[in-house]
């Protein structure tokens, strides 16, 4: 199968090996085209969004304005902050120049003469290496000023790395945005839209790395190539990062579609000792885990896993073995987004330390039997309540999890333990916590 | 003690500054240099920002608290950050802060008393495909076992 984002070409992060190779040829093609056309193949080619939720991507693009007296802006999300998710640093790394010459054809389409490509502050080693890259595209005239004389334009445009600080938050789209503003990374309240009232209350679009890592193949080969590339609602080759307990974890280029277990037992090697699989996380830990039993014929694309109720979120599969205390992954992913919680919303900001203070009291083999149903009343509390999809991605884990390994966490629980006041909210408020140990 | 940026991060904060099409957004970055050139971001560093990006120190403030990356207070010469999220911890990674913690006798944003080490856990690095992991300042090191883990922290040399 050919390789569309990470092929085996060495040195193909150098821009000279990267043109050699046809690149930036995509870019020039695009120039002879309008705008419209540009978006209109994308759209036909079914490019969905790589960053969660799989949204058209051209659809997204055509909701940009195209009269308005505004600068326009594109922001390309490398926030990559989700467990389990590590596959935008390989495009940095590996492919830094598809994802520049993918920026400025999306630019072009979008009308936007400034993109901002947003990097989480960890990465300091990726953020170096695009930086690199984009200032060759910049001296071989591929950015910039220069790009009327290298494609035979009046259209010109610039990248910019903005450096994130340690906020998983700000992967959020209107989060991003604020976090680029200069202020807290807050997500915004939606409507408006970003393609209405972006940076700047100015028309914007997010899209995420790998999304636009794969725009110049499309002008390239054609919308109809890609369309037939995996699965017909989903197409083209996602990037899968493997982790957790399976013998050979990385990054794989799959068409999407592809079996789960084919990933996780030819690609990735199998799990170790060949003990049997007891949970599958299949997109990143906000996205709800499957049971070890429920993993055959699971095919890996937004809508097959819509269909076993899960979905794909940013194909970071984390694999666990019969031996993994289960209680101990949900209570660790419940303390992650109790603390990236932004604190906007009640529901979230509480609800998230409520479902890690739940969860750790079973982890303690304190918990009883109405724990569990607590944990989902929490969560469902949660999801819908909130601002931004932070809310279902703290609450889908702990649901579905709960769930579907019921007869898991009742072994760790309980049926004789009954908290000593029935209204629990109260006695947490005031005698679990009191003010003095509220030191953050 | 008061704070002023050196002429050359003033320079590299005016690069930042024509990224955006107002001062605002370089915040992030001149936090950074402040830190770099301070140490920690003290409440001078804070207003020195404010004043040269024309902010209230509030904003700024505001900015500190949110991001995790920031330090309010001095952390160590050696930085020492360990991944316990999920991918990290189905690899060993709380066997590896537990062996870091041991050995420098601090916990989670701790510092020792000679200002040589800091620890913090840290959430998600990215690492999951090469778990388990640690970065000290801004290095990583992926593919870890304890003893990999006491190479890297012999290497740093001891605490006095």
């Amino acid at each position: 199968m050919e390789k569309i984002l990470l092929p085996d070409i060495k040195d193909f992060h150098l821009i000279d090996v990267y043109e050699s190779n046809g690149g930036y040829s995509a870019a020039k093609k695009a120039f002879t085209q309008t705008s419209d056309e540009i978006i209109d193949q994308v759209k036909k080619s079914g490019l969905r969004g790589r960053g969660g939720a799989a949204f058209l991507a051209g659809l997204k693009w055509s909701f940009m304005p195209k009269t308005t007296d505004k600068p326009k802006y594109l922001c390309v999300n490398g926030d990559e902050s989700e467990p389990g998710s590590f596959k935008d640093r390989q495009i940095f790394e590996f492919n830094p120049h598809q994802m520049i010459e993918g920026t400025i054809i999306t630019c072009y389409a979008i009308g936007a003469k400034t993109a901002y490509v947003y990097i989480r502050g960890e990465y300091h080693k990726w953020i170096k290496l695009l930086q690199k890259a984009i200032d060759d595209a910049y001296t071989k005239g591929y950015l910039g000023e220069k790009m009327k004389e290298t494609f035979g334009t009046d259209f010109t445009c610039d990248i910019y790395i903005h450096k994130g600080a340690g906020a998983y938050i700000c992967g959020e789209e209107s989060s991003l945005m604020n976090s680029i503003e200069g202020k807290r990374g807050y997500p915004r309240v939606k409507p408006p839209f970003p393609a209405q009232n972006g940076l700047w209350g100015c028309p914007t679009t997010i899209n995420n790395v790998e999304t636009i890592a794969n725009v110049p193949k499309i002008i390239e080969k054609g919308w109809e190539w890609f369309s037939k590339i995996g699965h017909p609602k989903h197409p083209g080759t996602l990037l899968f990062g493997v982790s957790g307990h399976v013998n050979k974890p990385g990054v794989y280029e799959l068409p999407s579609g592809t079996l789960l277990t084919e990933i996780i037992y030819s690609h990735a090697g199998g799990v170790p000792k060949d003990k049997k699989i007891l949970c599958v996380i299949p997109g990143g830990t906000s996205m709800p885990p499957l049971r070890g039993d429920q993993l055959e014929g699971v095919k890996m694309d937004a809508e097959s896993l819509k269909e076993v109720g899960s979905a794909i979120g940013t194909g970071g599969v984390i694999v666990m073995d019969e031996d993994t205390d289960l209680v101990k992954v949900l209570a660790r992913i419940a303390h992650f987004y109790h603390h990236e919680s932004c604190g906007q919303c009640t529901p979230c900001r509480e609800g998230t330390g409520w479902l890690e203070k739940i969860l750790k009291r079973i982890l303690a083999g304190k918990g009883s039997t109405s724990d569990l149903d607590l944990l989902i009343i929490v969560a469902n509390q949660i999801e819908g309540n909130t601002i931004c999809a932070l809310g279902e991605a703290a609450a889908w884990p702990v649901k579905f999890m709960v769930d579907r390994f019921r007869d898991y966490f009742e072994q760790r629980v309980s049926k004789e333990l009954s908290l000593p006041v029935a209204n629990k909210v109260h006695s947490m408020r005031h005698t679990a916590f009191p003010l003095a140990d509220v030191k953050n | 003690m008061s704070f002023k940026f050196t002429q050359e991060n003033l320079d590299k904060i005016e690069q930042e500054v024509k990224k955006y099409p107002v001062r605002k957004p370089a915040v992030m970055a001149a936090l950074y240099l402040g830190q770099e050139q301070n140490g920690f971001i003290s409440n001078e560093v804070i207003k020195e920002v404010a004043n040269v990006l024309e902010m209230s120190a509030e904003e700024v403030l505001g900015v500190v608290t949110f991001y995790t990356m920031y330090h309010q207070k001095q952390m160590g010469k050696y930085h020492i950050q360990v991944c316990t999220n999920v991918s990290c911890m189905l690899r060993g990674g709380y066997e590896i802060w537990d062996q870091v913690k041991d050995k420098y006798g601090i916990d989670h944003l701790g510092v020792t008393d000679d200002q040589k080490f800091s620890l913090e856990e840290v959430e998600c690095m990215g690492s999951c495909g090469t778990a388990p992991m640690i970065a000290v300042n801004e290095d990583f090191y992926e593919n870890l076992s304890k003893e990999k883990v006491e190479e890297i922290l012999a290497s740093l040399g001891s605490a006095n």
